[in-house]
């Protein structure tokens, strides 16, 4: 087959899948059609973020599989950006898809905005084509700026670092200009000062230094800054336009939660960066500061579980789109236990001496990543994909139902399971590699050859693949629910 | 709406909200400032890179309950004496190797990084290059061939080739030297170093 051959085969499979898919763009508002890009990019990349999680998975068990192709540093650090950027699309969708609608006007600069969605998809594939194909460079400047910076999280080479801060820039200007030219709200107050502090760190991993000690105490606060912080509050903008939507809650209170949650967010995740700096060479100040403001952490998340559960109380779960709910819901709980819980159980200095560099972090990375943010961007899909359908009905009685329960079943299973076999590798490293043999390599091995660090290491992959094919579910579901219906969306009425 | 108490009205929690975040970081920058002058290379925490040029020890203390960095008396890497800038340049070019390798994403460096592979905070003490004299050697052969000099430990994890050039390997061995004499509060805990005896 030539190449010619190729193409227009490939272009006709597209055109059936657009047949099958049978999605009406002119269902949504240019603002929208913007966000579900977001959102399409989102699922690819939340694909590629578990497959290469699987294959590092494999490689804990059987360590020659792809050894010297593709090496577990390599789909280690696919798996951890195909995360991030994917949750940062997923934000990004949620934020362009609420705008018109908080803000009362169409959005200023969208093509621009447009033109962004395209750089930065470009960008994104790129820089995981080298991450792939030349993986490694040679220990000077040129690899930093064109390769890999090699800093977990923000590997991304320089070049792509200012790429993003100028997506960043118009996606801002997309957002201030819009709630200018429309009616600004408290909504848009907390969402605009967020996404200036959000865009504002990313600048502070921007930089190459020699002493490390300074090196990871800037990429904390990238790194917590944005997770423990700002994230966490856009999240709460998020959640504070959806309840209104979908359950009716009045403005007034949404807004005053979110004032709430603000405050209790900021003021002990700000300081609660200091638990980052118990053993990084910073002065000893930080284990009493950082102890303490960690371990109130917790509380906003408490907030907010309280806050949705109360809300969709209140309304007896009567609600336009059951799956985004459910989503919703997950995303109250799971950020509680995984951010909150998870975080609290090593968050102090006297056990996080021991549990510091081991699997107990990737168990609360876990449950974290996807109890506070995989859940509300999956809400979002779902809000999202309803009203591409022509706000048709979601709610009691919608045909093959159960492919959105299972799917949330077998998500939501996979990575608690996974969580509680890391959690178990965790505290088996503590005590032997950590507190037993004093983390020499020889102790690190030890634990790492332990047949209940290995059996865990087994169940962790099983549970892995369960979320593998809970996703592979929700994509199915995600590209035909709602499809043939014709009764409308459930009338939500604001009390 | 007088009625409604201070606690439940919007403008005092949107009132809250700013002062709460904005004292937050103020203090943050203030302790930042703090923790950058007290962290800078040759500060009493961080050690300056000539650093390199001597014995570094992790040493348990018993009246502070944890191990602490001790430095000693000259002990040359590769049997040369740097000065501070050309130390510098050294461990400048095994932390970048470091990153251009992508190392974290299978060990931890200061205990942050991947679970794949060994902690590197104090790498360079670790008993597991068997003596002081053979272990500079050792380390760099280690780095530039680490399939042929494995060092799996029975747990048939191989760190892969990484073309690891010998100047390249040298600096990251400055730059493994040069962190492990950086004060961690004490960690690792109830580590034995290479000078330790059993």
């Amino acid at each position: 087959m030539n190449a010619k051959e190729l193409c227009e085969k490939s272009r006709a499979c597209l055109a059936d899948f657009t047949t099958w898919v049978a999605l009406d763009s002119s269902n949504l508002s240019a603002g929208r059609q913007l966000a579900v890009k977001y959102f399409i990019v989102a699922v690819i990349l939340f694909f590629a973020q578990l497959l290469f999680g699987m294959i590092a998975a494999t490689q804990f068990i059987f360590p020659n599989f792809l050894y010297s192709w593709l090496d577990f540093s390599v789909n280690r650090m696919v798996h951890i950006n195909a995360m991030v950027v994917w949750m940062l699309y997923g934000f990004i969708g949620c934020v362009y898809w609420l705008l018109e609608d908080e803000s009362g006007t169409d959005i200023v600069g969208l093509n621009l905005g447009v033109l962004a969605f395209w750089v930065l998809t470009g960008a994104v594939t790129l820089v995981v084509l080298v991450y792939l194909f030349i993986q490694i460079g040679a220990g000077n400047d040129t690899t930093i700026w064109l390769i890999n910076e090699g800093r977990e999280y923000i590997e991304a080479p320089r070049w792509a670092d200012i790429g993003i801060v100028i997506v960043m820039l118009i996606f801002f200007y997309n957002v201030v200009a819009t709630f200018s030219k429309g009616k600004w709200s408290g909504i848009a107050g907390v969402l605009t000062l967020d996404l200036v502090a959000l865009a504002g760190l990313y600048t502070a991993g921007m930089f190459y230094m020699t002493n490390i000690t300074h090196d990871q105490y800037w990429w904390w606060w990238v790194i917590h800054l944005w997770v423990e912080a700002t994230w966490e509050v856009l999240v709460g903008v998020i959640m504070a336009w959806s309840l209104m939507k979908l359950l009716g809650v009045r403005r007034q209170i949404v807004t005053t939660w979110l004032y709430i949650e603000v405050a209790l967010m900021f003021g002990s995740g700000i300081l609660g960066l200091g638990h980052h700096y118990f053993w990084i060479g910073t002065p000893e100040y930080w284990l009493t500061i950082g102890g303490f403001f960690s371990a109130l952490e917790p509380i906003p998340l408490v907030a907010m579980v309280v806050h949705a559960m109360y809300d969709a109380g209140t309304h007896s779960f009567k609600n336009s789109n059951h799956p985004a709910v459910a989503w919703i819901i997950a995303q109250a709980f799971g950020n509680f236990f995984g951010a909150g819980v998870w975080g609290f159980m090593h968050t102090l200095p006297q056990i996080n001496l021991y549990t510091h560099g081991t699997q107990w972090s990737a168990s609360h990375g876990h449950l974290a990543f996807f109890g506070a943010y995989a859940t509300i961007n999956i809400a979002f899909f779902y809000l999202a994909i309803q009203h591409w359908r022509g706000d048709v009905w979601m709610s009691n009685g919608m045909p093959n139902a159960w492919r959105w329960k299972w799917a949330l079943g077998l998500l939501n299973a996979g990575v608690l399971g996974m969580t509680i076999a890391l959690l178990i590798a965790g505290y088996e490293q503590s005590f032997i590699e950590r507190a037993t043999e004093g983390s020499t390599w020889g102790g690190y091995f030890s634990a790492q050859n332990h047949p209940s660090f290995q059996s865990a290491m087994v169940w962790r992959w099983l549970f892995g693949l369960m979320t593998f094919s809970g996703l592979v579910l929700l994509i199915w579901d995600l590209l035909t629910i709602g499809k043939g219906e014709t009764r409308k969306t459930q009338e939500i009425i604001e009390h | 709406m007088n009625d409604t108490p201070l606690w439940a009205s919007e403008s005092f929690w949107k009132k809250t909200a700013i002062w709460v975040t904005a004292g937050s970081f103020i203090i943050l920058v203030f302790l930042t400032m703090d923790s950058l002058s007290q962290t800078k290379a040759g500060s009493k925490r961080v050690p300056a890179y000539a650093v390199i040029n001597k014995k570094i020890d992790y040493v348990y203390q018993k009246d502070l309950h944890k191990s602490m960095p001790v430095i000693g008396d000259t002990e040359l890497l590769f049997g040369k004496e740097y000065t501070e800038a050309e130390a510098e340049q050294l461990v400048m070019l095994g932390k970048k190797t470091t990153q251009a390798k992508n190392c974290m994403n299978c060990h931890t460096l200061l205990g942050n990084g991947a679970y794949y592979a060994p902690d590197l905070t104090k790498a360079y003490l670790d008993k597991g290059w068997v003596n002081k004299e053979m272990r500079d050697d050792m380390m760099v052969n280690f780095l530039m061939d680490p399939e042929k000099n494995a060092r799996t430990f029975g747990s048939n994890r191989k760190m892969p080739n990484l073309n690891i050039t010998e100047t390249e390997a040298k600096g990251v061995v400055a730059f493994l030297k040069w962190m492990s004499s950086i004060d961690t509060n004490g960690f690792p805990y109830n580590f034995k170093t290479i000078n330790a005896e059993d």
